[in-house]
């Protein structure tokens, strides 16, 4: 069984916790990055948790996702540590990339997550490869990408759910359609009414749904891992949903209005699901106000770790190219340890 | 290590470096089911230049599978199908096309170990031919393997034997890092001898002296490496060359080259890539850097004329770099 589910109460109660961390955690990342404490650049996943969260909530722990630039929701779904990625976020050692990834890059392979991209589009060709792997070993197991409605321009996209459906692969294709690619209207760069009308060229399903109900989206996302178990090939899901903050934090937003983010604001996907927790009585009012209160200090305590962990040794740079070094770096690295560096 | 040294006591067979090729793709598929090849036309078809053969027919399509005309889905795969537990073969069928493909290999293939924090391996290999010397015009003969072994996080070999081709295809699958196998596909029909032993591997990151000499070292590549040696054959008796095989460019084998040049004190490099900013130039850089005072004459470097591969005979004949050019450059230095 998966970590959580929507199945019982307690797993609705988890998925909302889960949904209410990732807000908590981008909001303290914005922060810090505002701050100058972390570097970079961050694109935070505000607005959008009930696509993560509904749809790793379908997902079995082994199953493999791909993910994006705003990857930090996705993450936090499918179960990584938020102490582990602040690290990461703060550049420190500890970090799950040991500091080499930041917040584009982080990556648990052991968690089924497969990074997080900065390339628009570069996640669903490998999860079509690791789709592959799970077929020719013949593994229980799905591999699933998320994308940005940005991505579904780019040519390696198509290459891959191509690939995927010809092929019949254990693959899910979530299109995170949050209104803009950048700073472009999604009209602006495609010319389908649905970004779900492009699974038609591939002869597969594709379904839009309301990326703010998180039942929705995992509704949509268990049966598409039913048909990819099934050996009946990919599905392609366009969550609609809405970011509330910029593309990158820094982002003027002129391309958008403050009564657009209010309309969606007010069908906020937290909101929406806690009420609904309570009017079944599965969640009280004081309880959510206790797991906010938990999930704060969840999140202070990574921050305290992330700025409290070692910044890597400069020497570490030059680990990690190869799984066997080559003569060439072990020179580098010989010379910065005996020179500082300073002459290659 | 000398070519012949290190065939010495092997059981070897004569085979074509297309045949070498084919068997040690057969072996490896053979010996780990996680080993699978994918390309265009790699399967029922047996492959356009025929490498793969009746691979498909031995192993089925899952171990030998078709993809579509795809280069960036299909080489994104293999990097995600490396990521994941298996160990894809992916063959260009032509290197020119690696550019559709250039962004799955440099900013996926290359950077996810490290950027993940040593996380992942990365076994894929990817199979390219190049060269010119068919007529196939300049999309279709480009030698672009000074790209991959510029980048950093990818391995890149360049076999100029049969020996070496069989032995680099095996080393590039069974490594647990990105590694590019370039095929000179002028060569395929070379005949070498080549060992049967089915874990004879050519070390990723060796050199093979091909021809021992004590007056100037020819390092060359893929088809050059042959014509030098036919040019060294030439000279004899007025001229004693030494041919080096440089076999991997990425990890390159400095020590063997400098070790070279500090007995002859005199070099050339022949490579087919565009003379400019390439290969040749790493080579001689790194020789001077190592063995500066050992240099008799300036070193010289053998490759194409900064041109793309024209079409017609003559023109693709003027740019491509031949024996003719290697001697040229051994005669103006000795």
């Amino acid at each position: 069984m998966a970590d959580y589910t929507l199945e019982t109460a307690e797993d609705r109660v988890e998925a909302l916790r889960r949904m209410v961390t990732i807000r908590e955690f981008d909001t303290k990342a914005g922060h810090y990055f505002a701050d100058g404490e972390i570097p970079g650049f961050v694109h935070l996943y505000i607005g959008e948790e009930a696509v993560g969260v509904g749809t790793c909530a379908a997902l079995e722990p082994d199953d493999y996702i791909t993910s994006t630039h705003r990857g930090h929701g996705h993450c936090i779904a499918k179960g990584l540590d938020p102490e582990l990625m602040m690290a990461e976020l703060f550049g420190k050692a500890d970090g799950y990339c040991n500091g080499k990834g930041g917040s584009m890059h982080i990556a648990d392979i052991d968690s089924g997550m497969l990074g997080a991209n900065g390339i628009v589009g570069a996640g669903p060709p490998l999860a079509t490869g690791a789709a592959l792997s799970i077929s020719h070993q013949d593994r229980d197991q799905v591999a699933l990408a998320f994308l940005g409605d940005g991505a579904t321009a780019q040519g390696q996209v198509h290459e891959a759910i191509n690939q995927a459906s010809t092929w019949d692969l254990p693959a899910i294709f979530v299109v995170e359609n949050n209104q803009y690619g950048e700073a472009t209207p999604v009209e602006d760069q495609h010319n389908v009414d649905q970004l779900s009308d492009i699974a038609q060229a591939y002869d597969i399903p594709g379904v839009t749904v309301d990326g703010m109900d998180i039942t929705a989206v995992n509704e949509a996302v268990q049966e598409a891992r039913k048909r990819a178990r099934d050996g009946d090939g990919p599905t392609l899901i366009e969550a609609e949903t809405y970011r509330y903050h910029g593309h990158y934090e820094g982002d003027e937003q002129n391309y958008r209005s403050d009564e657009e983010l209010q309309q969606w604001k007010d069908r906020d996907a937290i909101d929406a699901f806690r009420s609904r927790l309570i009017d079944r009585g599965e969640l009280t009012e004081e309880e959510f106000e206790e797991m906010e209160a938990e999930v704060e200090e969840t999140i202070a305590d990574a921050v305290e770790f992330a700025r409290d962990a070692d910044l890597p040794h400069p020497q570490e740079a030059y680990d990690d190219m190869f799984g066997e070094s080559v003569p060439e770096i072990e020179k580098f690295a010989n010379r910065a340890r005996t020179d500082g560096g300073d002459s290659r | 290590m000398t070519a012949q040294a290190e065939l010495d006591g092997q059981e070897t067979e004569t085979m074509t470096v297309r045949e070498a090729i084919r068997q040690g793709l057969r072996e490896e598929l053979e010996r780990d089911e996680d080993v699978f090849i994918m390309g265009e036309d790699v399967g029922a078809f047996g492959g356009v230049l025929e490498v793969t053969g009746n691979l498909y027919e031995e192993f089925g399509g899952e171990q030998v599978r078709d993809t579509p005309i795809a280069e960036a889905g299909y080489v994104g795969a293999a990097v995600g199908a490396a990521a994941t537990g298996t160990r894809p073969v992916a063959e260009l069928m032509f290197s020119d096309f690696m550019g559709v493909s250039m962004e799955q290999i440099m900013n996926q293939m290359a950077k996810m170990r490290y950027m993940f924090g040593g996380k992942t391996e990365m076994p894929v290999t990817i199979r390219a031919t190049e060269g010119g010397g068919m007529g196939a015009a300049s999309q279709h003969s480009g030698t672009v393997h000074t790209w991959i072994a510029h980048f950093p996080g990818l391995k890149a070999v360049a076999p100029g034997t049969a020996a070496s081709a069989k032995g680099l295809t095996k080393a590039a699958i069974r490594s647990d890092d990105p590694v590019f196998v370039f095929e000179n596909k002028m060569i395929y029909e070379q005949k070498g001898e080549v060992p049967t032993d089915e874990d004879y591997i050519t070390p990723i990151g060796e050199a093979s002296v091909e021809r021992e000499g004590a007056d100037v070292t020819v390092v060359a590549t893929q088809r050059l490496v042959g014509e030098s040696l036919s040019v060294a054959e030439d000279l004899s008796g007025d001229v004693s060359v030494e041919v080096i095989d440089a076999q991997s460019l990425y990890p390159l084998d400095t020590e063997t080259i400098v070790e070279s040049l500090q007995k002859t004190g005199r070099m050339v490099v022949a490579d087919e890539s565009p003379v400019s900013y390439g290969t040749h130039a790493e080579i001689i850089a790194r020789t001077q850097e190592e063995a500066f005072f050992s240099l008799d004459a300036p070193i010289q470097r053998v490759g194409t004329p900064d041109t793309h591969m024209p079409f017609s005979t003559p023109l693709e004949q003027e740019v491509l770099p031949d024996g003719e050019g290697v001697q040229n450059a051994i005669e103006k230095i000795v």
